[in-house]
């Protein structure tokens, strides 16, 4: 993994039409680790909803770490192959087709010119990361692959839809049948760690001991600009509004009705609703992947120092 | 004031109110925080700078001390020059179908709620909402007004429209609850554009009436 977020060039790199999109339900983008640096002007940061997920996609293929991927959420793809290429998908709540196996997400495999692979909804899960050996090629908007369609930047994948590849440099045999185990617990039960925010000190103790104590379900208002929980109000000591101020992902806001909305990859840049605390990054895939109306998460403080180590100890891990 | 905002932002308070002295403040922080190679990218909003960083090479300690330090040049930054922009604006009629409401319920004739609109000076206080969407203000207090009780669920783009105490230009189409007073031909936002935004925080902007042919 590293830490670079400068967009590939597209100059040079050898791209060619890889797969077709044969059939299509539910909502599928092209996603990179995000737009970085238009914050400031109101554009979100976009990039995959389940960070982790997605690294281990590219890196399966040892692609470049901000290649684009296909985000598939909440549906189901079917992708016909237009060369000979090398496939990863991640995630959770999918399996995989290819031809005549099965493939369980996390795992590489080769696939063939003329074959049909799809990724199909199971349960567990809400998003699911395809990736290409060479990383997708599409055009740069602002610095990014990613998909924003609210902004208008980028559109949504559809049948039909030919995808390009950039040509991968290592040899496809290579590349194929590996498989990564996740370092990050998935459940549909998570113990979400979370930081105080800004605002913690806009609530009642009663209502900061309900936040830690009690059990959030994932209501079914949710997509990738937020994801709204329901269950016990959380009681606020001030009710005056909060003058906007600059949110980011994992920022979990208490609007009026007192119950959090915590703000994903296309959270606006802004907001004025007091924040009680943010899920840190460990965590945000594992709220990322939580599925509408089952799971119910619970949240644990801690401090900044802590939510950085354990994310460095699972970087330097590997993917 | 410096808070964690999750493990890679920090959100910098430097006051607590609307006023142009504190904005200027923040853009001045904003733009000496954004040299520092540590920080990725800020966020300044009316009274706060929210600074994002990448915990794998920067510690939180790091980045409070490099927040720190930046916040001591502060009283001895020169202030980054705003840019002035004049926006024609359509007003009235199909351009602005609040406009007549408006100008009843605040009891103003057309020519005056026109006047007191366009003849101030705005600061872009901050941008939000949606991409290059400019928060202006101070509006003429006699025209203040709260937000529509029911927000229109496709505001096109290039409205001129008032809330509360501000003044905005909707960039892309977009729900919004302001009462629409006109209408500016200008793009706000080209994504495929090589400078995809009209405004910048900080800058200074005047609404030019333009005449209804």
């Amino acid at each position: 993994m590293t830490t670079d977020r400068r967009p590939q060039t597209a100059v040079s790199r050898p791209s060619s039409a890889v797969i077709e999109i044969a059939d299509l339900t539910g909502i599928a983008t092209l996603q990179d680790s995000g737009r970085r640096g238009f914050n400031k002007f109101g554009v979100p940061t976009s990039g995959a909803m389940d960070w982790y997920a997605y690294q281990a996609a590219n890196s399966l293929l040892t692609n470049p770490p901000n290649s684009a991927v296909i985000e598939l959420g909440l549906g189901e793809i079917t992708l016909h192959a237009l060369r000979n290429t090398v496939i990863a998908v991640t995630g959770a709540g999918y399996e995989v087709e290819n031809y005549i196996w099965t493939f369980p997400l996390w795992t590489s495999f080769y696939v063939r010119a003329g074959w049909t692979v799809r990724v199909k909804k199971t349960s567990g899960g809400n998003w699911a990361y395809i990736a290409i050996a060479g990383g997708f090629n599409s055009p740069i908007i602002m610095n990014s692959r990613s998909t924003y369609l609210r902004g208008g930047i980028g559109s949504a994948l559809k049948a039909g839809d030919v995808l390009h590849s950039f040509t991968p440099t290592t040899e496809l045999l290579k590349l194929a049948a590996r498989n990564h185990t996740p370092l990050i617990p998935y459940s549909q039960t998570p113990i979400l760690d979370v930081i105080p925010a800004p605002q913690a000190g806009w609530f009642t103790p009663e209502g900061i001991r309900t936040f830690y104590e009690s059990e959030y379900t994932l209501s079914l208002s949710f997509d990738r600009m937020g994801y709204r929980l329901q269950g016990k109000p959380i009681e606020k000591a001030i009710t005056q509004e909060l003058i906007s101020e600059g949110m980011t992902m994992g920022s979990i806001q208490i609007p009026a009705d007192s119950q959090p909305i915590v703000m994903m990859a296309d959270a606006p840049t802004t907001g004025g609703y007091p924040k009680i605390a943010s899920v840190t990054r460990i965590s945000l895939p594992l709220l990322a992947q939580c599925e509408a109306g089952v799971s119910r998460v619970c949240f644990r403080e801690v401090t900044v120092e802590e939510a950085q180590e354990k994310y460095r100890t699972i970087c330097r891990a590997g993917l | 004031m410096l808070k964690p905002l999750g493990d890679s932002s920090v959100l910098i308070q430097l006051g607590n109110a609307i006023n142009p002295a504190l904005n200027a403040r923040v853009h001045t922080l904003s733009a000496l925080l954004q040299s520092s190679p540590a920080v990725i990218e800020t966020v300044p909003a009316y009274c706060t700078v929210l600074i994002h960083y990448d915990p794998l090479t920067t510690t939180y300690n790091q980045i409070k001390n490099i927040i720190e330090e930046k916040i001591s040049l502060l009283d001895d930054a020169t202030h980054r020059p705003s840019r002035r922009l004049e926006i024609p604006v359509l007003y009235g009629n199909a351009s602005g179908p609040d406009f007549e409401t408006v100008a009843t319920t605040l009891a103003l004739s057309p020519s005056e709620l026109i006047r007191l609109h366009s003849e101030r000076e705005y600061t872009v206080y901050m941008m939000g909402f949606t991409p290059g969407f400019p928060y202006l203000g101070i509006l003429n207090e006699k025209l203040t007004l709260p937000r529509m009780s029911t927000p229109r669920t496709r505001v096109p783009a290039g409205s001129v429209a008032i809330a509360g105490s501000q003044t905005g230009i909707y960039p892309v189409d977009s729900p919004g609850g302001w009462h629409i007073l006109g209408h500016t031909p200008l793009k706000l936002f080209d994504p495929l554009s090589e400078n995809p935004f009209l405004f910048a925080p900080g800058d200074v902007v005047k609404f030019v009436p333009m005449e209804t042919t």
